[in-house]
């Protein structure tokens, strides 16, 4: 590999600015949005007493888990010494600070009472795996940020792999947080299993993956910058190892629950007759998110195409926002089991839901705000990369040896 | 007392004014005993309440059994006493509006049995709201009360998520008329305090006390000569959930 050089895109033609001011105006609508479901109070928003959260919660939870994925590319060269990655590190690390700042302000903004931030970061219950969250989360951004900073720093360029190593574990318990707050739920059939922490972790790892490889694609092309075929096929071979991963787990998950009788319930809620969920499990999650990125990447016909490394990183992510949905309201939709072996036939506060389950429709609000999380990411990642050298001049294969070991 | 200091004025003759000065001592006397009494009588009622400043303690664990065997069919009285008690309005908007306690009536799948029930907190010895709570804003007392600190909660509603009674509600809009002693706020999770200032004052819940038909029963789970835990020691009664563990204060007979 040859030596590699780093630079700030130049971001001054019109489509650069034109992309941050599209990007301004979304952050700028979610504000505004967030301004409206304050003032008026969440029943602005379709969540209810009974669908608690919703698709914020969805656009929150997909950045955050991005997050500790996208920073897996950076982890890859460092821990793992594969030398064709160590060019990535830098824009790696950037791209999952920026996408946990915009997972977490979706968070933090859908709180009833978001100026109460300062409480939740001084006032904590350390039996609570959420209290336990917010520590990995401002952790990780130090962390990273150190790791970053000894990547780009000369003098602390010896360090790195240190810092790199504490990243990788810390981002490995990061996720494990994140999966546990459903993990550790024990009331609702969804949750309450220990699977769930390594499915969001494996979720993470193809979910990150993916929307490197398309921001990557994106700002190569923008910027006409060299982009080799035999990195892209690298990244893209990764992908289907994690797709297969993520589609293992989410086997596991299921066969789990069809072994347990109890569970039959629930499971024939998601896989059979849960209309929307039981749609985007299927539609949404195995066939446009598993195996049509599957068989694009895999198939000899499209495999390697430029096209299809970018459709199946679209549809991977157009997956995980599936299956994250069906997992986290699906998951609340189906009504609790209050009273095993009876059957509610009346109820002054909707324990007996419409058709089996109970009805979610976003309003316009609250999917402004998710809107705005990805907007803030984007922004930041393009944003940060314009102001500091985090992307190599060129990642062309005789610049970057895509098959180095 | 101007008919003893000043004799020389008085107009009535000498039997009128026995009556009047013997009157006058009787109420003087009545009210006297009623003054150093009445207190006595009013201390010994509340002698379980403590006071505002005497913190709750273990040495009680509060509960409720619900005789589902009394409880009526379509009977809402336990429901209309909260909600005027707590300041609740519902507005015709049952999937955001705050239910503190509703009523469930249920069929058994295989007996077809139907049995009819208040659902509120089963306040929990081991609370999973408590448990999940990132700011602690949820809590128990140490008699065994689960509540929300207002002040600290920051909506979240993960406590929400993690109960399995779906007891508590989120409050999705401005409220107004709040009630002094059951304070409430948009943007924060609520449910059945247990009308704790009524219980600390040495009274009962309001549902309780708002069942015409005596189906339900306040009072100290410890104290094993309480009605409450002598009941449970004669009688079947079941934990919603019970394989949860989480030992709800609120019991259920006739399930």
């Amino acid at each position: 590999m040859k030596k590699i050089h780093y630079s700030e895109i130049p971001g001054k033609n019109i489509g650069f600015w034109a992309i941050l001011g599209m990007l301004g105006f979304f952050i700028a609508v979610g504000l505004g949005s967030v301004w409206h479901m304050e003032h008026e109070g969440h029943h602005v928003t379709g969540m209810s007493n009974q669908i608690i959260w919703g698709i914020p919660h969805i656009f929150a939870i997909l950045l955050i888990v991005a997050a500790s994925g996208a920073l897996n590319i950076a982890s890859i060269g460092t821990v793992f010494h594969k030398t064709a990655y160590k060019p990535l590190g830098r824009i790696s690390a950037w791209m999952s600070i920026c996408l946990l700042i915009g997972g977490l302000a979706i968070l933090v903004l859908d709180l009833g009472r978001p100026d109460r931030l300062l409480v939740a970061m001084t006032t904590y219950n350390f039996k609570s795996i959420f209290a336990w969250n917010m520590i990995l989360y401002n952790g990780f951004f130090v962390i990273v940020g150190v790791y970053l900073w000894f990547m780009m720093e000369r003098k602390m360029n010896q360090y790195y792999p240190y810092a790199g190593l504490a990243a990788f574990v810390w981002r490995l318990i990061l996720t494990t947080g994140t999966g546990s707050i459903f993990g550790f739920l024990v009331a609702r059939e969804a949750y309450d299993t220990a699977v769930l922490a390594p499915l969001f972790i494996v979720l993470s790892f193809s979910l990150g993956l993916a929307i490197f490889v398309l921001f990557l694609m994106g700002v190569y092309k923008g910027t006409e910058r060299e982009l080799g075929d035999g990195l892209l096929n690298r990244l893209a071979k990764l992908l289907t190892i994690f797709l297969a991963a993520v589609f293992y787990f989410v086997l596991i998950y299921h066969a789990t629950n069809l072994y347990i009788t109890n569970q039959h319930g629930f499971e024939n809620f998601i896989l059979a007759d849960g209309g929307i969920y039981t749609t985007l499990f299927w539609l949404g999650y195995v066939v446009l998110g598993t195996v049509m990125p599957m068989a694009l990447l895999n198939c000899p016909k499209p495999a390697g195409k430029r096209w299809s490394i970018a459709a199946a990183s679209a549809l991977t992510v157009v997956g995980a926002f599936s299956l994250l949905y069906v997992i986290i309201i699906g998951g609340q939709a189906y009504p609790l089991e209050i009273f095993p072996g009876k059957e509610v036939i009346e109820s002054g506060f909707m324990d007996m839901a419409q058709g089996g389950y109970y009805q979610y429709s976003p309003s316009q609000w609250e999917i402004m705000l998710g809107l705005m999380g990805v907007s803030i990411f984007i922004l930041a990642t393009l944003f940060g990369s314009k102001v500091l050298p985090f992307l190599p001049k060129s990642l062309a294969d005789d610049v970057v040896d895509p098959h180095a070991k | 007392m101007s008919n003893t200091e000043q004799p020389q004025t008085c107009q009535c003759d000498g039997d009128s004014c026995d009556n009047q000065r013997r009157n006058f001592i009787s109420k003087t006397a009545a009210i006297a005993a009623g003054t150093v009494v009445a207190p006595g009588i009013f201390l010994h009622q509340v002698a379980q309440a403590k006071n505002a400043a005497e913190a709750a303690t273990d040495a009680v664990r509060w509960g409720i059994l619900v005789d589902t065997t009394k409880c009526a069919d379509g009977c809402t009285d336990c429901i209309k006493a909260c909600d005027e008690r707590n300041g609740l309005t519902k507005e015709n908007r049952p999937e955001i509006a705050a239910h503190w306690i509703r009523k469930v009536t249920l069929r058994d799948k295989a007996t077809q049995k139907e049995n009819s029930l208040p659902l509120m907190c089963q306040h929990c010895e081991h609370p999973p709201c408590v448990d999940v709570c990132p700011t602690g804003a949820s809590f128990k007392r140490p008699d065994g009360i689960v509540l929300v600190d207002k002040h600290i909660c920051i909506g979240c509603r993960y406590c929400m998520m993690a109960c399995p009674y779906k007891a508590r509600s989120f409050v999705h809009e401005a409220i107004t008329d709040q009630k002094a002693h059951a304070p409430r706020g948009k943007g924060t999770v609520e449910s059945c305090t247990m009308c704790v200032d009524q219980v600390d004052q040495g009274g009962q819940p309001s549902c309780v006390t708002g069942c015409q038909h005596g189906a339900m029963l306040f009072g100290d789970l410890k104290d094993p000569e309480s009605a409450i835990a002598k009941k449970l020691k004669e009688i079947n009664s079941v934990q919603l959930r019970a394989d949860l563990s989480l030992n709800p204060g609120i019991r259920y007979h006739g399930l």
